[in-house]
C-alpha cells in the first residue's frame, strides 16, 4: 500500500501465517499503521484523526439518536423535545452530535487551510485533494439535511431557500425543485428523504476517508517543509521518516485530549451558543423568521451566494449567485492545477504566504458577511470578499508560480530536522536527540 | 472491438458487442427510473391540489393567507387607491414585465388589470413565496407599499410586482377563478 520502502509484514504465530494466505488483513493493517510518516510534522497534522474520531462520533451519536427520532412533519419537532427530556441521556446524545457537527467543520477547515498553506495538494497529492473536497461537500450535505430535522423554524427556511437554489437552473429548475421536495413545497416528503439520505451520506463519505487515507499512504504524508521522504532505500526512507504507530498516534490521541476536553466544555456549558433561537420553534410554513441565517459553516459560501445582486450578460442575478456559491468550491478543488509553483510548501514562499493569509482573512470576513443581513456595506464586502476568493485561485495562484523567488528549501527532512532539533535544544540548553534514536526505540 | 478478419467491414460479432450493450444500457435505465421517480409528487399530494375559500366576509384594504399546495397564497381585496396606484404605474419600470398569470396568456405584459381577477381590478391573488429562494414576503411593507421579502430584500409593488431586489419575477398568480360569488377556487 505504501509507496515509501519499509519492512514487510511477516506473520509471526501460525495461526496469523494461516490467515494471511487465506485473507491479507495482516499486513494491510501493519502497512497501514506502521507506515513511515515524515519526522518533522508539526501540529497543523493532526486535523485528519481528529475529523476520523469526529465521523465515528456522529455516526455512534446519529444511530442512538434514530432510535428515538420520528420524522414526519407533525412529530417530528416532538420527537426532538422527547429524546431532550425523556431519553435516558438523550439531551447528551444529541448535543453531543449537534455540537458534534460543528467540530466537523472546525477540524475540517483547519485540514483544508493546512493544505492550502504546505502545497498538500499539489503532485502527486491531487486525487488525495480531489476525494477530500468530495468528503467536504458530502459533509455539507450532510449537516445541512441533518439541521432539518428537527423541523423548526430554522430548519424549514433554510431548506426551503437551499432547495429553492436549484430553481435557479435555467429550463428544469422547477422540475428538478418539485422533485427534491416530492410536492410543491418543503413538506412531510421533504423531511423523510433527508432523513433517508443523512443517514446514509456519513457511510458514504466513511468509504470516501477509506480512500483518502489509501490515497497519501501511497504517496506518503506531505510536511512542512514540502520535500519528499527519500524513497533509495529502507535506510534512507528511515532517515526522513518514523513509523506512525506508536510515535504520531501517541501525539494525535495527546492532541485529541485536548480538543475533546473544550468540546465537551461546549457541550455542557454553552450547547446551543452555535445554534438559532428560532428553531426551538416548530417549522410554520405561513410565516418566514425575520432573519435567515445558516449554520456557521456555511456562513462564507451564503455570503458569496448573496454578493451577487447584479446581473451578469444574460446571468440574472440569482442563477449568478448559486453559480458563485457552487464555484467557489470548484476553485478550490482545481487548486493542484492552477497553482504553478514548483515549491511546494509556503515556508518558502514569502509573497505566497502575505496572499495566504489574506485568504484566510478573506474567509473570516466572508463568514462575518454571511451573518449579517444584506444590508448597508454588508452586499459591497461580500463582493469584495467573493472576488478576493476567485483572484486568489485563478489569478494569484497562477501567476505567484512565475513571478515569485522562493528561498531556498531544505534537501532532506533530515536536514530540516536536525536544524529544528538543534535550535530548540540551544533554547532549552540540553544536547539534540539525534535521528537514530529516535528511529530505533529501546526494546 | 475484436474484428474477424479486416478492419474495415464491422463483423456479426460488433453487431452482437454493440446490440447487447445498448439492450443492458437500456435495461439498466428501466430500472434506475422507478428509483428516481419515486421521488416525484406522489398521488396522495397531487391529489390535494384545489381548494376552495370563501372570501365574501372580506373588507377592501384587507388581506388573508391561505395554504394550497404547501405554500401560502395571499388573497387581497384591494382599496381605490391601491388600485389607481398599481395602475398607474409604467410598464418600462418594472423588473419583470410578464404578468406571471396563470390563467391568462403566458406572455401578457404585467399590466394591474392582467395581474388581478376578475372584473375590477379589485381582487389580487397571488402565491406568497418569494420568487428569488422561497421565503414568504411581509405584507404592506418595503418602498413599493406591497409586499417585502425579509430574507434577501425583494421590493414588491401594490401589484405583487418585483421592482427592486434580488428576486428575477413577479410573484406568480395561480390558477383560480370564482366559482360563485364570493368564492375563490384555487387550482
Amino acid at each position: 500500500m505504501s509507496g515509501i520502502p519499509h519492512e514487510p509484514y511477516e506473520p509471526k504465530s501460525g495461526f496469523a501465517k494461516w490467515v494471511e494466505s487465506r485473507l491479507p488483513i495482516g499486513s494491510i493493517i501493519h502497512s497501514t499503521l506502521t507506515i513511515p510518516t515524515p519526522k518533522n510534522l508539526n501540529w497543523m497534522w493532526i486535523w485528519g484523526i481528529v475529523l476520523t474520531v469526529c465521523l465515528a462520533l456522529q455516526i455512534v451519536t446519529g444511530i442512538a439518536l434514530a432510535m428515538h427520532y420520528t420524522p414526519h412533519v407533525d412529530l417530528a419537532f416532538a420527537s426532538v423535545e422527547k429524546i431532550m427530556r425523556d431519553v435516558n441521556a438523550g439531551w447528551l446524545i444529541r448535543y453531543l452530535h449537534m455540537n458534534g457537527a460543528s467540530l466537523f467543520f472546525i477540524a475540517v477547515y483547519f485540514h483544508i487551510f493546512r493544505s492550502l498553506y504546505y502545497g498538500s495538494y499539489k503532485a502527486p497529492r491531487e486525487i488525495t485533494w480531489i476525494i477530500g473536497i468530495l468528503i467536504y461537500v458530502a459533509m455539507m450535505a450532510t449537516a445541512f439535511m441533518g439541521y432539518v430535522l428537527p423541523w423548526g423554524q430554522m430548519s424549514f427556511w433554510g431548506a426551503t431557500v437551499i432547495t429553492n437554489l436549484f430553481s435557479a437552473i435555467p429550463l428544469v429548475g422547477d422540475t428538478i425543485v418539485t422533485w427534491l421536495w416530492g410536492g410543491f413545497s418543503v413538506d412531510n416528503p421533504t423531511l423523510q428523504r433527508f432523513f433517508s439520505l443523512h443517514y446514509l451520506l456519513p457511510f458514504v463519505i466513511a468509504g470516501l476517508v477509506i480512500v483518502h487515507i489509501w490515497a497519501f499512504h501511497s504517496t506518503g504524508n506531505n510536511n512542512p517543509t514540502g520535500v519528499e521522504v527519500r524513497r533509495g532505500s529502507i535506510e534512507e526512507a528511515k532517515k526522513d521518516t518514523v513509523p506512525f504507530w506508536p510515535y504520531f498516534v501517541i501525539k494525535d490521541l495527546f492532541a485529541l485530549a485536548v480538543i475533546l476536553l473544550v468540546f465537551v466544555v461546549l457541550v455542557f456549558f454553552m450547547p446551543n451558543y452555535l445554534g438559532h433561537p428560532d428553531n426551538y420553534i416548530e417549522a410554520n410554513p405561513l410565516a418566514t423568521p425575520a432573519h435567515i441565517v445558516p449554520e456557521w459553516y456555511f456562513l462564507p459560501f451564503y455570503a458569496i451566494l448573496r454578493a451577487i445582486t447584479f446581473d451578469i450578460l444574460f446571468i440574472d442575478s440569482k442563477l449568478g449567485g448559486v453559480l458563485a456559491m457552487f464555484g467557489a468550491i470548484v476553485v478550490l478543488a482545481l487548486a493542484p492545477w492552477l497553482d504553478t509553483s514548483r515549491v511546494r510548501s509556503g515556508r518558502y514562499r514569502p509573497t505566497f504566504k502575505l496572499f495566504f493569509w489574506g485568504f484566510v482573512a478573506n474567509f473570516f470576513v466572508l463568514m462575518w458577511a454571511g451573518g449579517m443581513p444584506a444590508e448597508g456595506l454588508v452586499p459591497t464586502i461580500s463582493l469584495i470578499g467573493t472576488i478576493y476568493w476567485f483572484a486568489y485561485f485563478l489569478v494569484i495562484l497562477p501567476l505567484l508560480g512565475v513571478i515569485e523567488t522562493p528561498l531556498p528549501q531544505p534537501k532532506t527532512i533530515e536536514e530540516a530536522f536536525a536544524a529544528e532539533q538543534a535550535e530548540k535544544s540551544m533554547k532549552a540548553g540540553t544536547t539534540p536527540v539525534t535521528s537514530t534514536e529516535i528511529a530505533t526505540p529501546a526494546e | 472491438m475484436a474484428h474477424a478478419d479486416s478492419d474495415d467491414e464491422p463483423t456479426r460479432r460488433d453487431f452482437l458487442y454493440v446490440a447487447t450493450a445498448a439492450a443492458g444500457a437500456v435495461g439498466l435505465g428501466a430500472a434506475i427510473w422507478p428509483i428516481v421517480n419515486q421521488m416525484n409528487p406522489s398521488a396522495d399530494v397531487l391529489a390535494l391540489a384545489t381548494v376552495q375559500v370563501d372570501v365574501s366576509q372580506m373588507d377592501p384594504g384587507t388581506q388573508m393567507t391561505v395554504k394550497w399546495r404547501g405554500k401560502p397564497v395571499f388573497i387581497r381585496k384591494r382599496t381605490e387607491a391601491e388600485i389607481a396606484e398599481a395602475s398607474d404605474v409604467d410598464l418600462s419600470a418594472l423588473p419583470d414585465p410578464i404578468a406571471r398569470n396563470a390563467n391568462i396568456d403566458g406572455e401578457a405584459p404585467a399590466t394591474d388589470d392582467n395581474r388581478t381577477l376578475g372584473e375590477g381590478q379589485e381582487w389580487l391573488v397571488q402565491i406568497g413565496v418569494c420568487t428569488h429562494l422561497g421565503c414568504v414576503p411581509l405584507g404592506e411593507a418595503g418602498d413599493f407599499g406591497g409586499w417585502f421579502c425579509p430574507c434577501h430584500g425583494s421590493h414588491y409593488d401594490k401589484a405583487g410586482r418585483i421592482r427592486r431586489g434580488p428576486a428575477p419575477t413577479n410573484l406568480p398568480v395561480p390558477t383560480a377563478s370564482f366559482v360563485e360569488d364570493g368564492v375563490i377556487q384555487l387550482g
